[in-house]
């Protein structure tokens, strides 16, 4: 098999619901040469060398014009930003820090553990409005409106807007595929529009919240005084966009592949009905086994990198393959078996370094209450289609839709 | 319950803070100051910290009730 | 072979002396049990307490979010060891292979493991060193009183010694809101274990905190009034400062004066060893059934030009314990060196410095990422063309990577471009340590490639 057809191949529609052959395939040469100026890197220990890399950058810009295609043109005729995923420090930096003051620690060290009592009645009412039904779509019922509702919560978002921003959201998200299929120039022109209806969505949202500051994100991210000082309306922006968009295209996915996997193994469902607390390693496991987040497609050298035998030059636009990695057996022994008892899981699930997955904490807590809500109430649960049907996204790989069938809910 | 935090692993991720801001507090971007000896109504979330840890920095003494996930009485070590 | 049979003994009912009951006691006493050691295991501490964790003590025990006396370190299940605690070890017979202690009992050994650590180096006059208000800081009873008199709201606290254990001090003061002066003899603080460009970061840092920081100044006496209580230092620039708390951080002393005459090489620059923690008898030939772990070791490392470093670090405490305990009961051939890369912590200031390697062999360094003036950075350090260490302040993540730099001999200075380079960042700068012939205030890495019984250091403490 050529290098060119594997990639092909991953990137295909045809292989979404299982591309794990393809990383086997993939990771025989841990850094794959692919055309002239891309580069795929599939092991464990060559992506996580790579991620801590300051010779890597994540900033478009730095994309020599052959490697950069559509991609730069469309971020910088955007109506937003770049937002701090896809800067470099020192920018980067100050962006995230001013991001994580009204989320986290060390300013707000309480605002997501708080939320659990909260996040647990979403998540009992979803299913409760199940109602009678005994089959039910898993991502459009459950997992889709969960993360949704709670971002919209945390950032100050209407809820009732959702129909607004969903679509917006998928068309942004879709642009993050290598290849979305169809026309690209169409795929460039729906991705820009989107992001300005996006952008003036927010951008009114900011207004309001500038006059009348309320305890969500969006407010502290308007009116905040710290050390950074402020950020400009333009970062409000992008930043908002950014936390909407991740804050709900990857959840569902994670959850989404999490009530999969335990329907596909049924004794590790049993083991979580009966002991709640299995549900924290297991969503490790999870996101080592099927990460929502399968590869990252945006990454730059800014010098020529020596790796596992191979020179990526400068200038080179790399892939890393999170999902190949999580599978390496050189790091994970029977890499393809889902074992929530696995030891010492440093899985690359949500990425390593200083990119690493902003809203972890919060998509962690929810992965655990949604998968244990639904293993303690539903009962006889059972997949209807196996494989399901996927979204169309390599990148943000997760079924479109989870048929199930169950034959009725505890209370 | 006693714990200890290998700090040559820690890189700041600060997820222990995040899921048991009672016994792990950052003190700065990128410090961690943690309780070596937390409360064993804590218990719950430290190992939720110690097993959410990307870098699996933080050992905690185990008790006959922990789930057995955590593997030869300490969790997180190597 | 008889090899063999004595090692399989030595395994399942061997006699293992561990002298030492801290971190890297603890370590190696629950490596031995996890690799198949079912003999006898017996721990020897002086303190009375069960082994507890140090770190803690410098910051959250002084901040008050922690308590002095609950920073034990987890224990493992089964380790089915004698504790002989609230005792020293009082002298070695290496031909009888026992340990004498200090309530005159001997404990037998077929192998025996040193981790005794060392001990903060007290004020050098004993008079004033008994005055009330007079502190050092090493043990958790040092740090209880230390804690309890910080709360009690003195008027000043003086920190005598700007290295990491003081500025550590000095931080947690000021946060409790307490005024502070640090009197550092050196340039700046850290300078010894950072070297001056990176020193006057800290520097900075102090100052910006509000730490009266008087550096190139040495306290020359400590004043006490009728009743024997601390009121007064005096400084070798003819000033003086009303205080009445002085923390002496003058770093530490190695705890081998128990092995004097004993015949093992063991003086006042700790215990030398092999890469594989054996320890060295005074004639310099390796011993068999001597291993040292710690703080009190003293080894050579390969990527390092193969000089003995002694590290007090508490990684190295660890790594060298599970690679000591590992060799103490495995034939030669299955022995492993002591490779771990040097690193340490330090939290201060609300900034995290972390560094690997050996910074104070640098010659140069080069910001390589980031800014000094902003206080979050990465420095590198380069020896002879190579990268030989790194510095981080608030800038861990990307440590590791050059972690590797070091480990593959990486040239120096760096020629590729990374981010957040800045204009500082395009050219070395002398790293500016102080004359190693000059005595600093405990440098935490010394290096020396000559036998600790032939060495003698001559520290002057704090005065001109």
């Amino acid at each position: 098999m050529t290098q060119e057809m594997l990639l092909r191949q991953i990137i295909d529609y045809a292989n979404r619901a299982d591309p794990y052959p393809l990383y086997t395939e993939l990771r025989k040469k841990p850094v794959r040469q692919e055309g002239d100026e891309l580069f795929v890197v599939s092991t464990y220990w060559e992506i996580k060398s790579l991620l801590h890399d300051p010779r890597i950058s994540s900033d478009a810009r730095n994309l020599s014009p052959g490697a950069a295609g559509t991609l730069l043109q469309e971020e910088e005729d955007s109506p937003l930003p770049p937002a701090f995923l896809r800067l470099d420090p020192p920018e980067h930096d100050r962006l995230r820090r001013m991001a994580m003051r009204p989320f986290g620690p060390p300013e707000t060290p309480r605002r997501v553990y708080n939320m659990r009592g909260e996040l647990a009645r979403i998540v009992d009412d979803l299913i409760d409005g199940f109602g009678d039904r005994k089959e039910v779509d898993i991502v459009d019922d459950f997992s889709y409106p969960f993360p949704v509702t709670v971002i919209c919560r945390l950032l100050g978002i209407p809820r009732e807007d959702e129909a607004r921003f969903h679509s917006w959201a998928d068309i942004i998200a879709a642009g993050l595929d290598p290849d979305p299929g169809g026309d690209p120039g169409e795929q460039r022109r729906a991705t820009h529009e989107a992001r300005t209806e996006l952008g003036m969505y927010l951008s009114g949202l900011i207004d309001e919240r500038s006059g009348a500051p309320g305890d969500d994100m969006l407010s502290a991210l308007v009116t905040q005084q710290g050390p950074d000082g402020q950020m400009s309306r333009m970062e409000v922006l992008s930043t908002a966009a950014l936390l909407l968009i991740a804050g709900h295209e990857t959840t569902v996915n994670l959850i989404t592949n999490g009530t999969l996997t335990l329907l596909r193994n049924p004794d590790v469902l049993e083991r979580l009905r009966n002991d709640s607390r299995l549900a924290v390693p297991l969503v490790e496991e999870l996101l080592r086994f099927e990460p929502p987040v399968q590869l990252l497609p945006q990454r730059t050298t800014l010098a020529d990198i020596d790796i596992a035998g191979t020179t990526i030059p400068e200038g080179a636009s790399v892939w890393l393959v999170l999902a190949a990695g999580n599978r390496d057996p050189q790091r994970f022994p029977d890499p393809d078996r889902f074992d929530p008892d696995r030891p010492d899981i440093q899985h690359l699930g949500f990425g390593s370094g200083i990119h690493n997955c902003f809203g972890a904490p919060l998509a962690r807590l929810e992965a655990q209450l949604a998968l244990t809500a639904l293993a303690h109430r539903l009962d006889g649960p059972r997949l209807l289609d196996d494989p399901p049907p996927y979204r169309q996204n390599a990148v943000l790989r997760g079924p479109r839709h989870l048929n199930i069938a169950f034959d009725g809910l505890r209370s | 319950m006693r714990l200890v935090v290998d700090l040559n692993r820690c890189q700041g991720y600060a997820q222990c803070a995040f899921l048991a801001p009672d016994v792990f507090a950052m003190h700065g971007e990128e410090s961690l100051l943690y309780n070596p000896h937390a409360e064993e109504a804590q218990r719950e979330q430290v190992l939720r910290a110690a097993t959410a840890c990307p870098v699996q920095a933080i050992l905690v003494e185990d008790t006959d009730e922990a789930p057995a996930t955590m593997g030869e009485g300490l969790s997180g070590v190597r | 072979m008889s090899g063999d049979g004595a090692l399989e003994r030595l395994r399942r009912e061997g006699r293992i002396v561990i002298v030492g009951a801290s971190l890297a006691g603890l370590r190696a006493a629950e490596t031995l049990r996890k690799e198949g050691f079912t003999g006898s295991l017996t721990l020897i501490g002086d303190e009375p307490h069960e082994p507890y964790d140090r770190p803690p003590l410098s910051k959250q025990v002084l901040l008050g979010h922690a308590s002095a006396d609950r920073t034990e370190l987890p224990r493992r299940h089964g380790l089915d060891a004698q504790w002989r605690l609230g005792v020293a070890a009082a002298g070695l017979d290496m031909a009888a292979g026992r340990v004498r202690l200090d309530d005159g009992d001997e404990v037998e050994y077929d192998r025996l493991l040193i981790t005794t650590g060392v001990r903060a180096r007290p004020w050098p006059h004993p008079a004033e060193a008994e005055l009330d208000g007079v502190f050092v800081l090493r043990t958790r009873d040092d740090a209880a009183r230390l804690q309890r008199r910080l709360a009690a709201s003195p008027r000043r606290v003086l920190v005598i010694g700007a290295g990491f254990t003081g500025s550590e001090i000095a931080s947690a003061c000021r946060e409790r809101g307490l005024p502070v002066t640090v009197a550092e003899r050196g340039a700046a603080p850290l300078v010894g274990a950072l070297g001056g460009v990176i020193g006057q970061v800290a520097a900075e840092l102090q100052r910006a905190h509000g730490v009266d920081l008087r550096c190139g100044i040495m306290v020359t006496g400590l004043e006490g009034d009728s009743a024997g209580r601390l009121r007064r230092a005096h400084l070798s620039d003819g000033t003086s400062i009303d205080t009445d708390v002085a923390v002496v951080s003058l770093g530490a002393t190695r705890n081998t004066e128990w092995l004097a005459g004993s015949g093992l090489g063991a003086g006042p620059r700790g215990i030398a060893c092999d890469a594989g923690c054996r320890a060295f008898d005074v004639r310099g030939i390796v011993t068999d059934d001597i291993f040292v772990a710690g703080d009190v070791a003293r080894s050579p490392h390969a990527l390092f030009g193969y000089q003995f470093l002694s590290l007090e670090h508490w990684g190295n405490a660890v790594a060298q314990a599970a690679t000591a305990a590992h060799n103490m009961i495995s034939s030669s051939s299955e022995r492993r060196p002591h490779l771990w890369v040097p690193a340490f912590w330090s939290s201060q200031f609300g900034v995290n410095i972390k560094s690997v390697g050996v910074p104070s062999l640098g010659e140069e360094v080069i910001v390589a990422q980031g800014s000094l003036a902003d206080h979050r950075f990465t420095g590198v350090y380069g020896y002879q063309g190579r990268v030989i260490a790194a510095v981080s302040f608030d800038q861990t993540k990307w440590l590791e990577f050059y972690q590797r730099q070091i480990e593959s001999g990486a040239p120096f200075p760096p020629e590729y471009s990374s981010v957040d380079r800045r204009t500082e960042g395009l050219r070395p700068v002398p790293a500016d340590f102080p004359d190693p012939s000059l005595p600093t205030h405990g440098p935490t890495v010394t290096v020396s490639g000559y036998s600790p019984t032939d060495q003698r250091i001559t520290f002057t403490p704090g005065r001109g």
